[in-house]
């Protein structure tokens, strides 16, 4: 099937064709890394520029590894939200980067909706890698990928999403892929981190991880950032460990082949204990590791999907 | 001079009239309202067809003048408010300097008069510099021309300082006009909270950050004895809480804007910067007790919170896009909106835009009666229009209705029995 999206703004915008389409893609990537010489030219003379507002390793590494590996030339720009006090504007920055023009913009923002507001003004493609508290489709993706190899399927398992649900794109956007490719989305996390109406995206809402946690096929542990907590979301991390963190105990009470998954960085002894964090059933790696496939299937795949055939054999 | 405005169908709320009648302007007054008045020198509008009301009165506008020129000016925004049917506005304080004295009072009124579109009433400050901490020299701005106070943008969060302010200003009759909102409830949000603000990843206000704070500032009113005009009702609660204060006898007027009987937060959907105002676009739930409000005279005033603000400061990401919407030019087709769809009599909503902000602050007109100063609104209900942001009056184009097909036009604005704008065929 082919796939119709210019933009990578969300999976909200995305069927499950298109979710099963960029799996199966990355997938016919994932050996090019594991290559000696891990680069095709797939992508050969487009330009990526990764445009990072917020701050971030992990993701903007990624996304450059998979721009090379499929030998585009990949750009990085770091730009502080500050950049917005020093005066220049985003349609400014649009503008600019269009000016050079680029093939793909990869980009961050802390403002939800930024990377629509870049899209609807230029012509290039625009790939979403977190915006504010909204989506994070390439992060729902690459643990979609990951529970598929994991558990051979996706419809029919239980997924368990625990922590900051307020402030956290991974958790939205991992409910609609979930939601689309028929898994059940439980999320769990204190009052404070629970926005209203959640419920409505397709999930069940607990209060309690032993709740969240009993019977399920995938248990994900979101980061308590700390940063955004203020003053009023939580007492203490050390209170919010004892009532939330994922310890042995607690995945007991899971399915025995369930698995653990983190979109990192982790705070080992808050949202998970470093036993569980370095225990049989993490998967955590292996998120990281699929994260490049999935990229490149998506900067591939925004540019138009040719020679698939030649450059993934 | 004196002009002579006939076939009209005659609405005046004030006075329960609503017949064929002409009306005969005479010395800058309402001279005659009657059948078939015979003049020989005056110069005649024919308004078969349209409604001839009490000239629109605007009590909550932003005219950004002194300060933020590039936004609006008296000039413009009074050019505005004529073009939209209305005689007169008061303006907000919230200029730069902020109208907490008698000269940024006297400066005003002066520009107003030069500029002549549409009278100004300026709204004072409660608190000098809008800071909430002291208050301002109520009694010389009244004197100097103020006809309310208010702290606007800036809700009186010191209960103690609103106590003593809603007591000093009733010695004036001075109307507090109070934007309620408790801003320890807002903390950083950008929209209303919700399932939409959940769905888009924005931060939420949720709406008993408004309620709250208009219980607080009712029952201070009524433990004071003092008015109280409770600005841009946006929520079911605030709605309640001020029609059971009136039931028991308080002082309490209110207002609510187009946009909150209009719109829902879903126009925030796509993070569109012209749905992002303060309060913010509520559920429907809400917009639905704003149109009971209106229907059974909870609230007696539209009002627009015309905002205007220049492209660079809504051209931005959602997050950091100014508060606000221009609303002179729309107000009047929405509240006509408003009829067409039942939800309120055709005088009800004339009344809300005439008689209902009069009595609020106590201003001269809201009605045609004979000797008043002839403030009168000429309105084509039929007439089908498209709204062009770039067509307007108003030196900003900061509006949600942009390409929005509307019905019913004020075609002619007379001030003082000055004809001051004309719809142009």
């Amino acid at each position: 099937m082919a796939f119709n999206h210019k933009h990578i703004l969300g999976i909200e915008q995305m069927s499950a064709e298109d979710i099963t389409l960029i799996l199966d893609t990355a997938e016919s990537f994932k050996d090019v890394s594991l290559r000696s010489i891990k680069k095709v030219p797939t992508l050969r003379g487009k330009t990526v520029i990764n445009v990072f507002f917020e701050a971030s390793t992990r993701t903007r590494t990624s996304f450059e590894i998979a721009g090379k590996r499929l030998s585009a030339d990949t750009v990085n720009i770091s730009a502080s939200t500050s950049a917005v006090v020093k005066g220049e504007t985003l349609e400014d920055t649009a503008k600019n980067l269009e000016a050079m023009k680029p093939d793909i913009i990869v980009m961050r923002h802390s403002c939800s909706g930024a990377p629509h507001y870049l899209a609807e003004r230029c012509d290039f493609s625009v790939i979403n890698a977190g915006d504010g508290a909204h989506e994070h489709p390439s992060q729902a993706l690459l643990d979609l990928l990951t529970i598929r190899q994991k558990k051979g399927h996706i419809e029919g398992l239980t997924v368990a999403i625990i922590g900051d649900i307020t402030h956290s794109r991974v958790a939205r956007s991992n409910v609609y892929a979930l939601n689309k490719l028929g898994a059940e989305v439980r999320l769990c996390g204190p009052g404070t981190m629970l926005p209203p109406g959640i419920e409505r995206l397709g999930a069940q809402v607990f209060d309690r991880i032993d709740d969240a946690v009993s019977g399920a096929d995938v248990v994900m542990m979101l980061r308590i950032q700390q940063e955004r907590q203020g003053k009023t979301m939580l007492p203490s991390l050390r209170e919010y460990s004892m009532f939330y963190g994922l310890t042995p105990d607690r995945m007991k009470l899971a399915k025995p082949d369930a698995i653990v998954m983190h979109p990192g960085p982790m705070n080992r002894g808050v949202e998970i204990s470093s036993a569980v964090a370095d225990g049989p059933q993490n998967v955590i790696l292996d998120q990281v590791e699929n994260g490049v496939a999935v990229r490149m299937a998506l900067l591939y795949l925004v540019s138009g999907g040719e020679k698939l055939e030649d450059s993934a054999q | 001079m004196k002009i002579l405005i006939t076939n009209g169908r005659v609405l005046d709320p004030a006075h329960g009239i609503d017949e064929k009648f002409d009306v005969l302007i005479e010395d800058n007054r309402i001279a005659q309202v009657g059948t078939d008045i015979q003049t020989a020198d005056a110069e005649k509008i024919d308004a078969a067809g349209c409604l001839v009301v009490p000239g629109l009165i605007d009590i909550h506008v932003h005219l950004r003048d002194p300060g933020f020129e590039y936004k609006e000016d008296i000039e413009s925004g009074t050019r505005a408010a004529a073009a939209g049917g209305f005689t007169a506005v008061a303006c907000m304080p919230n200029t730069s300097p902020v109208n907490d004295n008698k000269a940024t009072t006297q400066y005003i009124l002066h520009k107003a008069a030069q500029a002549g579109h549409a009278k100004v009433y300026p709204v004072g400050a409660i608190t000098k510099g809008l800071k909430g901490e002291s208050l301002a020299e109520l009694g010389d701005m009244k004197q100097a021309g103020c006809v309310a106070v208010t702290d606007d943008g800036h809700p009186v969060s010191h209960g103690e300082i609103m106590r003593r302010a809603l007591e000093y200003a009733r010695s004036f009759d001075l109307p507090i006009v109070s934007h309620s909102e408790d801003l320890s409830l807002v903390g950083d949000g950008v929209m209303n909270d919700g399932f939409v603000a959940t769905e888009l990843g924005l931060r939420g206000i949720p709406w008993v950050a408004e309620v709250s704070a208009v219980a607080r500032d009712v029952m201070l009113a009524e433990y004071t004895n003092a008015r109280l005009h409770v600005a841009h009702v946006s929520t079911r609660g605030a709605v309640e809480i001020i029609r059971a204060a009136k039931a028991r006898g308080a002082r309490v007027t209110a207002e609510t804007a187009p946009h909150y009987f209009t719109l829902t937060e879903d126009a925030v959907r796509g993070y569109d910067t012209h749905a992002k105002m303060n309060p913010p676009l509520r559920t429907s739930d809400d917009l639905e007790a704003i149109r009971e409000g209106l229907a059974d005279g909870t609230l007696s005033v539209i009002a627009t919170d015309h905002a205007p603000h220049h492209p660079d400061e809504k051209n931005v990401e959602f997050n950091l896009a100014l508060n606000g919407i221009i609303g002179l030019e729309t107000a009047l087709p929405l509240t006509l909106r408003l009829v067409e769809e039942g939800a309120l009599s055709l005088s009800d909503a004339i009344a809300c835009l005439t008689s209902g902000p009069a009595a609020a602050l106590s201003l001269p007109g809201g009605t045609l009666e004979v000797g008043r100063p002839a403030d009168v609104t000429i309105i084509d209900p039929e007439i089908k229009w498209t709204l062009d942001p770039q067509a307007g009056q108003s030196r900003s184009r900061n509006t949600p209705f942009g390409d929005w097909k509307l019905k019913g036009r004020a075609i002619c604005t007379i001030v003082d029995g000055r004809i001051t704008y004309r719809l142009s065929d």
